[in-house]
């Protein structure tokens, strides 16, 4: 393979680690507390509201359910109002934090609502408020489950970011299409395959170690 | 069968509740759930120093009870006062600092898996935002007291069933509780561990002079530690009373039920062939205070004409207080039957007929 060949795959694989990078960062930030409120709002839950709860349900299950492909043409003008362009990879950036974030919320609620009732009980009975229960009981007894599910989302991320190419962001998806199919270019191709399953083993294998640091119920 | 035992003259109780200040004040109580009532109607009191238990079988609404006493449970009507104040009707943001006042322990423990033992047992602590300090010189003390110093870096999961249940019981009096809730605390143990962690509720409350209100579901628990026990039947207090006169005397069948895995009862292979007639009389003869401490059996022997003998029984200790059941076969033949429930009757003694048999077994 070409200097000029690796270069490209160097810098493609950069523009992959930011999108990715960034995008998951966005996700955790608005994604936890979005996935905290979906539990906390629910029947029985600890801040019930069920009319804020159904309706961020809805909010979540529409952007879920629109193809990413479709959702990054559809947030142009948000990209452009935001970033204040809508190609490349910073603009590649807000639709992928916008579709990662409700996906993180879903995997974020399940690891919440797994959370022994019982020790919500505990707090409360020892004077304990929302805040501290949120604080003491729900994110620490989930965490193991929050991280692993981040992990998750984070090789998603990796997979989504392919279909950035379509606005000019690059990445290793854009490079694999472009080269490696559109130009029958085998090795670049076999190549940027390589790179990917490293970077994802990469990603889940300390996903992993974290999780098995963090989780003390065994 | 309805003659209710004399005082004993002499032996005080180990705790007298009438001449104690009321911690909880519980008014006609009631909580429903659809249709059916998990609580219909109960008023009780809780005593400073004592330890009150409620026994009920599993449904009979003792978990919505004592759920009701710190507020995680909203009773429909009635009346809670825990130190003179009114819980009832408070908001949850009001019940915060009441229910730093009352502790809790439960079955499953319900320790922070993510949180060390000694965070645990700081918790309550931090919640009221004590500084960090004073909140590990505390947890350091609490586990000292519950004998694991040792593990108070520790997790949990690390800790044997017993081992998590003293941190619960730790983290219950982290606050300085003025009443400990103890909500079926010895129920997922097995038998030993359980007679270790009522040994160290029993030690707390003389030590400190703690309040007890405990729920459980086994005899055993109210005979090892209450003072005072309150029997709950369908949602109503049906008995109550000290723990001893209501082993020895209990009035309602639901507490005979209770009571009947660790009382002495008539052998099945006897009981199955009682007949209406026969060659033995089998009596049953309930004795407590004052007519369990005489020769009853030795009087018995001299002043009757039958010749008996004793098929099953035995005298428990209950609050220091001498509790006896003892089952006598007494020859029919020469009238000694009726002479045998006359002496025990004017002996303080509760007798009862159960049938007769003919065959010696």
């Amino acid at each position: 393979m070409s200097q000029i060949m690796l270069e490209l795959l160097l810098r493609s694989l950069w523009e992959t680690v930011l999108m990715t990078a960034a995008s998951g960062a966005i996700s955790l930030v608005f994604g936890l507390p979005l996935g905290l409120a979906l539990v906390v709002t629910d029947r029985g839950g600890i801040a019930e509201q069920r009319w804020i709860n159904r309706i961020l349900g809805a909010v979540v299950n529409g952007f879920r359910s629109v193809p990413f492909i479709i959702l990054l043409v559809a947030l142009i003008p948000l990209t452009r109002l935001i970033v204040g362009t809508s190609i490349g990879t910073w603009a590649a950036i807000v639709p992928l934090a916008i579709a990662a974030t409700p996906y993180y919320a879903r995997i974020a609620e399940v690891s919440l609502r797994e959370v022994d009732r019982g020790l919500i009980e505990a707090v409360r009975a020892m004077g304990g408020g929302r805040w501290a229960i949120i604080r003491e009981v729900l994110v620490p007894e989930a965490l193991s489950g929050i991280v692993a599910g981040f992990t998750v989302t984070l090789v998603t991320l990796v997979g989504a970011s392919a279909m950035a190419g379509a606005i000019g962001a690059g990445g290793l998806g854009d490079l694999a299409i472009r080269y490696g199919y559109q130009r029958f270019e085998t090795a670049v191709m076999v190549a940027v395959v390589a790179v990917l399953i490293v970077l994802v083993c990469g990603i889940q294998w300390i996903g992993d170690r974290l999780v098995t640091r963090l989780d003390r119920r065994a | 069968m309805t003659q209710h035992f004399a005082p004993i003259e002499g032996v005080s109780p180990p705790f007298d509740a009438a001449l104690s200040e009321t911690v909880v004040r519980i008014v006609d109580l009631k909580r429903r759930f659809g249709q059916t009532p998990a609580v219909d109607g109960v008023s009780l009191t809780v005593r400073k120093g004592e330890v009150l238990g409620i026994i009920g079988r599993s449904g009979a609404g003792k978990s919505t009870l004592i759920r009701c006493l710190n507020g995680l449970e909203r009773p429909d009507s009635g009346q809670i006062f825990v130190e003179g104040r009114e819980i009832t009707g408070l908001g949850e943001r009001e019940l915060q600092p009441l229910r730093r006042r009352i502790g809790m322990i439960f079955q499953h423990f319900n320790l922070l898996s993510a949180k060390t033992v000694e965070e645990n047992v700081a918790l309550p602590l931090k919640i009221e935002g004590r500084p960090k300090s004073e909140r590990l010189r505390r947890a350091a003390e609490l586990l000292d007291l519950v004998g694991l110093a040792d593990k108070a870096k520790a997790y949990p999961a690390s800790l044997s069933g017993g081992q998590k249940q003293r941190v619960g019981i730790a983290r219950a009096l982290a606050a300085g509780p003025a009443v400990l809730l103890s909500d079926e605390a010895t129920s997922a143990l097995d038998p030993e561990t359980t007679r270790s962690i009522l040994a160290l509720l029993k030690d707390i409350n003389q030590k400190l002079g703690l309040t007890i209100l405990l729920i459980t579901h086994e005899m055993e628990v109210i005979r090892s530690i209450a003072d005072r026990v309150a029997v709950i039947d369908a949602g109503r207090i049906v008995e109550e009373g000290p723990v001893w006169s209501t082993f020895a005397d209990p009035r309602t069948e639901v507490t005979r039920s209770l009571l009947a895995g660790i009382r002495p009862q008539l052998p099945q292979a006897i009981a199955a062939r009682l007949a209406r007639t026969g060659r033995e009389a089998i009596l049953r003869v309930d004795i407590a205070g004052a007519a369990a401490r005489r020769p009853l059996l030795s009087e018995l022997a001299t002043s009757i004409s039958s010749r008996f003998r004793l098929i099953h029984g035995g005298i428990d200790n209950i609050q220091g207080e001498p509790v006896g059941t003892l089952f006598l076969g007494v020859a029919t033949a020469s009238g000694g039957v009726a002479e045998a429930v006359e002496f025990l009757n004017a002996r303080n003694a509760r007798v009862e007929v159960l049938g007769y048999v003919t065959d010696n077994a």
